[in-house]
C-alpha cells in the first residue's frame, strides 16, 4: 500500500464555525493522504468533524460562517486545493472529486426529473450536448442497476423509492468518472438490504473505475466490510488510524475500543450489558489543550489532562494519540479484549 | 415458559388510499408475547411493523382480528375498561426529538399520563417524578427544563421514564434507537433491559437494526410486506434462518466481527419490496424469492410451526431451510 500513489493530501486542516456564541474548533489540525483507487473511511459519533473534514475537501464551505483556516493545506493530485479560484473549484467539483450526500430524500432537486439532474454535470463538465448526455445518463442508470431505466430518467424523485434515490446520487456523483468520491453516510437512511446492494454496488465501480472513495460513517459493520483503512475522529481530530485490520483486531486507543464495545456481537449472548460510554464529547467552543478523550477515558492519567498526546507511529499504516503508548505508561489491558475472550 | 400476555389472532389493518386501492399494512399476522419477554419485531421499512406495533396497543383501530391482553379481547373495549388496559399498556415512539411537547417541562411530560389514570396530591406527584427520572438515570432537576435543552439520548430517556410513568406490564418499543449514536444507543438498550429485569415488563421492540434486536429480544419475528414469515428465538433465528427471506436478511448485515479475510461475497436480495397497496396474491415474497414455483404465486403459506417454537411461513421450508 506504501507505493501507492497519492491522490489527495490534507495537512494540518483546520475548520472553525462562527457562531453567536463564538468560534466552534470543529476540525482541528488534522492530516490524512487518500491513495488512488482506496477507500478511507472516517468513522466517529456525530459532531466529531467527520462531514465538516469532508465537506472542508471540496471547498463546500461559505466563509464569512466557515472558516478554513489558512495553515491549511490540501492537494489534489500535487495541486493545492486552498489556492483554487472559483473557476477552478467548478471545474474540479463534480468533475474530479464528487460528493454522495447523506440524505437522498432531501440532496436532490424536487423540481427536476432525475434525467437532468445527471445529464447537468455531464453537459457543464465534459462538454457533451444534450442527446449524447441523455444517453450517458441512461447508461448511468444503468450502471447503477435501476429498473426500468428509460421511464426513470424521466421520473421526478418524489416518484422513486429511498434505495432508488440513493443510487440517482450515485449515478450524478460518478457521471464525469471522478478520481475521488466522497460518499458522506451514503447508506445510513437505507435499509439492511438495499444498503449491501449500495455497497456492493460502490465496491464494483471502485474496481472498474480505479476510483478512491472516502466514506464517512458511523457504522463499524459497513467499514469492516468495505474499507481498506480506517480514521478514527474525535472531537475534530484523528485519534487512531490504520489498515481495517489493524483498527479491528489490534485497536490501541480507548476510544476505538469504546466505540468497537458498543456494538452487540451476533456471536454473543443475549442481555449482557453493553458497554455505554459515559458522558458527552468535549464542547468544541472551549480551548482544547490536553487529550480530549481524557475526561470519558477510563485509564486516564495526570498528562492526559495537560497535554495532548503526539502522534505514535505503531507500524507503517497504524496510527494512535495516545498517552498509553508513551514508554512511561503503564501497561494496560483494554476492556475490549477482556470481553472478547 | 409462562403465559400469554399478549395475543393477535389474525390481525389486520388496512388502509384505504382511494376508492379502488386498500394499503394492506397488517394482513393477518398473529403474535403472541410471553410474560416478561421482549419479542422483537425485524423487518424493512414499509414491512408494517410499526403498525402492527400501534394497533396492538389500539392506537389504530384493527380492520379485523382479535387481541386479546391477559386472556381479554380489548378490541371491542370502551370507555373506563379502555382506560385500565391503556394503563398497562404504552409506548416508546421512534424519534426522540418530536414525540416530546416542546411547550411543556420535562416534569409535566412525564405526569401527564399519570394525572389521567391515578390521583396523586402533589408532594407525591413530585415525588414520582423525581423517582421516575432516577430509574431512567436522570437527576431531579431535569423535571423543570424544556425538551429542547436535551441530548438525543437524554430525550430518549424522557420518552421511556413517561411510559413508565403508569406502571404499565407491556411497551411497545418503537424504533428507540434508531435516531441515536452508537454509544448513546448502548445507554439506552442497557436502560431498557434493567428496567426489564427490575420491573418485570414486556417488551415488542420493533427495530431494523438486526444485531441490536438480536441483543435485546428472546423471540424475533420477522416480518415482510404486512404479514409475519418467520418466528422463532433469537438465537435460532439468527443461527438457523430457514425463510429465504430471514436467510437473506441475516447475510446483509455488515458483521463488526472482523475475522481478518476480507469482505463477504453473499448472494444479494434483488430489488426493493413491492407495494403494500394491492399485493400480489400468494406468497409476497415470491417476486424476489430464487426458491419460488407456481404454487407460491398461487397461495399464501401458512406460519407453520417447523421445529418446536419455530414458526415459518414457506411452502419450500424443505429446500430452502437447509
Amino acid at each position: 500500500m506504501e507505493n501507492k500513489e497519492k491522490i489527495l493530501e490534507v495537512e494540518n486542516l483546520c475548520v472553525s464555525f462562527h457562531t453567536y456564541a463564538g468560534e466552534v474548533k470543529a476540525v482541528r489540525n488534522v492530516n490524512f493522504h487518500v491513495n488512488r483507487g482506496e477507500t478511507l473511511a472516517f468513522v466517529g459519533e456525530s459532531g466529531c468533524g467527520k462531514t465538516a473534514t469532508s465537506k472542508a475537501i471540496m471547498r463546500l464551505w461559505n466563509p464569512p460562517f466557515v472558516e478554513i483556516k489558512d495553515c491549511s493545506s490540501m492537494k489534489y493530485n500535487g495541486e493545492e486545493i486552498m489556492d483554487m479560484d472559483k473557476k477552478r473549484l467548478q471545474a474540479l467539483r463534480g468533475n474530479e472529486i464528487s460528493m454522495i450526500f447523506q440524505d437522498p430524500m432531501t440532496s436532490l432537486n424536487p423540481t427536476m426529473t432525475v434525467g437532468k439532474q445527471i445529464m447537468e454535470g455531464l453537459m457543464l463538465h465534459r462538454h457533451l450536448n444534450k442527446e449524447e448526455a441523455r444517453k450517458e445518463a441512461l447508461n448511468m442508470l444503468r450502471m447503477v442497476k435501476i429498473p426500468d431505466p428509460e421511464k426513470n430518467l424521466d421520473a421526478y424523485p418524489h416518484q422513486l423509492s429511498g434505495g432508488m434515490r440513493q443510487r440517482v446520487m450515485i449515478a450524478i456523483a460518478l457521471a464525469c468518472e471522478p478520481s475521488i468520491l466522497i460518499a458522506d453516510e451514503p447508506t445510513t437512511a437505507l435499509d439492511v438490504t438495499i444498503q449491501a446492494q449500495i455497497l456492493d454496488l460502490l465496491s464494483n465501480l471502485k474496481k472498474e473505475m480505479n476510483t478512491a472513495i472516502i466514506l464517512v460513517t458511523h457504522d463499524l459493520g459497513v467499514i469492516a466490510n468495505f474499507a481498506d483503512r480506517v480514521q478514527v475522529m474525535y472531537a475534530g481530530q484523528i485519534v487512531e488510524r490504520g489498515t481495517t485490520q489493524e483498527i479491528f483486531t489490534e485497536a490501541k486507543h480507548p476510544y476505538t475500543w469504546a466505540l468497537l464495545s458498543s456494538v452487540p456481537a451476533l456471536a454473543k449472548e443475549n442481555k449482557q450489558e453493553l458497554y455505554a460510554l459515559k458522558g458527552t464529547p468535549p464542547d468544541l467552543l472551549l480551548p482544547l489543550n490536553h487529550c480530549p478523550f481524557a475526561a470519558r477515558c477510563e485509564y486516564c492519567m495526570q498528562i492526559c489532562k495537560e497535554q495532548n498526546p503526539m502522534e505514535t507511529e505503531l507500524t507503517g499504516t497504524h496510527k494512535v494519540s495516545c498517552w498509553l503508548q508513551h514508554p512511561d505508561a503503564p501497561k494496560v489491558e483494554s476492556f475490549y479484549d477482556r470481553r472478547k475472550k | 415458559m409462562g403465559e400469554y400476555l399478549v395475543e393477535a389472532k389474525n390481525l389486520c389493518k388496512y388502509f384505504q388510499v382511494d376508492r379502488h386501492h386498500t394499503l394492506k399494512a397488517v394482513d393477518g399476522v398473529n403474535i403472541a408475547i410471553r410474560k416478561g419477554e421482549t419479542l422483537g419485531l425485524v423487518g424493512e421499512s414499509g414491512c408494517g411493523k410499526t403498525t402492527c406495533g400501534r394497533t396492538l396497543l389500539r392506537l389504530y383501530e384493527a380492520t379485523s382480528g382479535e387481541i386479546l391482553f391477559d386472556g381479554k379481547d380489548i378490541s371491542k373495549l370502551h370507555g373506563k375498561e379502555l382506560m385500565q388496559f391503556k394503563h398497562r399498556a404504552q409506548m416508546v415512539f421512534q424519534d426522540p426529538y418530536s414525540s416530546l411537547d416542546p411547550r411543556m417541562t420535562i416534569g409535566e411530560i412525564i405526569a401527564e399520563g399519570m394525572d389521567v389514570h391515578v390521583k396523586l396530591s402533589g408532594k407525591e406527584r413530585q415525588q414520582r417524578i423525581a423517582e421516575l427520572l432516577a430509574a431512567v438515570g436522570l437527576t431531579e432537576q431535569f423535571a423543570s427544563r424544556f425538551a429542547h435543552e436535551l441530548s438525543g439520548g437524554q430525550r430518549q430517556r424522557v420518552g421511556i421514564a413517561r411510559a413508565l410513568a403508569v406502571d404499565p406490564d407491556f411497551i411497545v418499543c418503537d424504533e428507540p434507537i434508531s435516531a441515536l449514536d452508537v454509544s448513546i444507543q448502548a445507554q439506552i438498550v442497557n436502560l431498557l433491559i434493567r428496567l426489564q429485569r427490575e420491573r418485570g415488563l414486556t417488551y415488542l421492540f420493533i427495530s431494523h437494526d438486526l444485531s441490536m434486536v438480536k441483543h435485546i429480544s428472546d423471540r424475533v419475528g420477522v416480518m415482510y410486506l404486512g404479514s409475519m414469515v418467520e418466528m422463532a428465538s433469537s438465537k435460532e433465528i439468527f443461527s438457523h434462518p430457514k425463510h429465504p427471506y430471514t436467510q437473506a436478511l441475516m447475510a446483509a448485515i455488515p458483521e463488526v466481527d472482523f475475522d481478518g479475510e476480507g469482505k463477504k461475497t453473499i448472494e444479494r436480495l434483488q430489488g426493493e419490496v413491492p407495494s403494500p397497496i394491492n399485493p400480489p396474491a400468494g406468497c409476497r415474497f415470491a417476486a424476489r424469492c430464487k426458491y419460488a414455483t407456481d404454487i407460491c404465486r398461487q397461495e399464501m403459506p401458512k406460519l407453520v410451526e417447523l421445529e418446536p417454537d419455530h414458526f415459518v411461513a414457506c411452502h419450500h421450508c424443505d429446500v430452502c431451510g437447509k
